[in-house]
């Protein structure tokens, strides 16, 4: 039976879940799910499908899973016959893969709150919500650069990219829809680059392949 | 859930510009209103009030003084009101009442740019294949074709004809490449209509506006709208498709510069294909708009 994703085509986690099916050539159809304006996330039928009423949610036979993260885990536990994207042999990337997942939950409520409230009107404190995000991104930025002079490409240990560096990533490369410039990081700029030429990458609106750039 | 804008925002060049103050503007998409429910929103730096009672009727006034009432109509799934009083009425669509189309509000989107630059980007062909890659259009086939502009005289409106376009997905219910015709319209300063081919009858055209909300000079919030001929697809879905491509012209809008349209024809270099944006840029400075623009010296 063919995968089926809960989506929209406007959020950043369901992009997240989109990009990596994409990387990893896995067929699947989308379910459109009036997000804005119909707030159909919202309506008893979703939450049959989900009670916590929020995209994405992956239907994969039996397996119905919501939560991008959850989702990333278990299509490259499931779908990545090469291991790469989540690799569980190694303690130390298991750990890293954690943590940079947690770092990615810390964006939602800064740099894509911020998102929400400019492109949607969601009511919260847009300015602290960018302060937040810009301390992360300093965060961020002085682990790429550290990364860089190590020799190595990617948020985590090994030298190909992982499913931290899909959670991170659309937020990271919408923040400018939310009035969080990335002017003053260029590591993570390099980084957004070198995501974009991972073979199989796929856009969504709002973020360009590196033609675009 | 009612879009808002947050005080710091708010800009005080707002507001003073007599021409748009006379306008209609959209305020709110009515399916964002809930009955017994009050909302806010900024229209030209002016922050108004507006609640739909029990017997859904709404009303608007000023927040900052609950005596002073702005004039409403609903058209086009919008609540329309004006700062002042209404110095013209708002513009009609014959197509939007056609009882055979699917009327679609798709979305409302804050988008910090000006209207009159997001009203230019809806005219301009030449970036379909670039922005909209593989569905409003696709290399090598990026030529715009001559098209002829006028300013109706009667309705003082501007209107692009004869424009052609190749695009591989021209809409919902699109199922091959096609060529097509388009017929733009811009009945007023920051609200523009599109007629374009519809895949499934040659002699009608499907209709797709955008209508800008000015929150401040250089931020609006952009109501998309449609009356389709589209019996087959859902309403998710047609805002899907409408919805990914304004997602892709929200950065290429958000990057311009300056925010505001200057209105001197020696400040940015126009080519052929830009003839109707000159003609918009010509009528903002004719009717004296002075909101969201850099006026001519």
């Amino acid at each position: 039976m063919t995968i089926e994703l809960y989506d929209y085509v406007l959020s950043a986690n369901c992009y997240k879940v989109r990009l990596l099916l994409s990387l990893l050539e896995v067929d699947h159809e989308l379910r459109t799910v009036d997000f804005h304006p119909a707030r159909e996330h919202r309506s008893e039928a979703f939450r049959r499908i989900n009670p916590m009423g929020h995209i994405p949610v992956l239907v994969d036979d039996d397996v119905v899973l919501r939560d991008a993260h959850a989702i990333l885990v278990y299509l490259a536990a499931a779908h990545d016959p090469t291991g790469r994207w989540y690799p569980t042999t190694d303690a130390r990337v298991l750990g890293e893969m954690g943590q940079w997942v947690s770092f990615a939950e810390a964006l939602m409520s800064s740099a894509s709150a911020a998102r929400l409230h400019v492109n949607l009107g969601y009511d919260l404190d847009v300015e602290a919500a960018r302060r937040d995000a810009h301390a992360l991104f300093r965060v961020l930025d002085d682990h790429l650069w550290f990364q860089e002079k190590a020799g190595r490409t990617w948020l985590c240990s090994p030298e190909h990219p992982t499913i931290a560096d899909i959670a991170v990533f659309p937020d990271v490369v919408l923040s400018e829809e939310g009035g969080v410039s990335r002017l003053e990081y260029p590591a993570i700029r390099r980084w957004c680059d070198r995501v974009k030429a991972v073979p199989g990458f796929d856009v969504m609106p709002g973020v360009f392949g590196l033609g675009m750039s | 859930m009612s879009p808002t804008v947050s005080p710091g925002e708010l800009d005080e060049r707002a507001g003073v510009d007599p021409v748009a103050r006379g306008l209609w503007h959209p305020l709110v998409a009515v399916h964002d209103l809930r009955r017994g429910q009050q909302g806010s929103a900024v229209l030209l730096g002016v922050r108004l009030d507006y609640t739909m009672a029990g017997d859904g009727s709404v009303s608007v006034c000023r927040s900052d003084d609950h005596d002073d009432r702005r004039p409403v109509q609903i058209a086009y799934e919008i609540v329309w009101t004006c700062l002042d009083e209404p110095a013209t009425p708002l513009f009609e669509t014959p197509e939007a009442l056609e009882t055979d189309r699917r009327i679609v509000h798709a979305g409302t989107i804050g988008v910090h740019v000006s209207a009159p630059r997001a009203v230019e980007n809806f005219l301009d062909m030449a970036h379909f294949p670039y922005v909209h890659t593989d569905i409003l259009g696709a290399e090598p086939f990026t030529e715009v074709e001559e098209y002829s502009v006028h300013v109706d005289p009667d309705t003082n409106e501007v209107w692009a004809t004869d424009c052609v376009f190749w695009q591989p997905v021209a809409a919902t219910t699109s199922t091959e490449g096609q060529m097509t015709d388009y017929r733009y319209r811009v009945p007023h300063p920051y609200c523009v209509v599109l007629y374009k081919t519809t895949p499934v009858d040659p002699d009608r055209f499907d209709v797709i506006a955008l209508f800008c909300r000015p929150i401040a000079p250089d931020r609006i919030e952009a109501h998309m709208f449609l009356a389709l001929l589209d019996a087959d697809n859902s309403d998710a879905d047609i805002r899907r498709f409408q919805l990914t491509i304004f997602g892709q012209d929200k950065p290429i809008l958000e990057n311009q510069f300056p925010k505001e349209l200057p209105l001197d024809p020696r400040v940015e270099t126009p080519i052929r294909a830009d003839k109707v944006a000159i003609a918009y840029r010509r009528w903002l400075s004719d009717l004296g708009i002075t909101h969201g623009v850099i006026p001519a010296a």
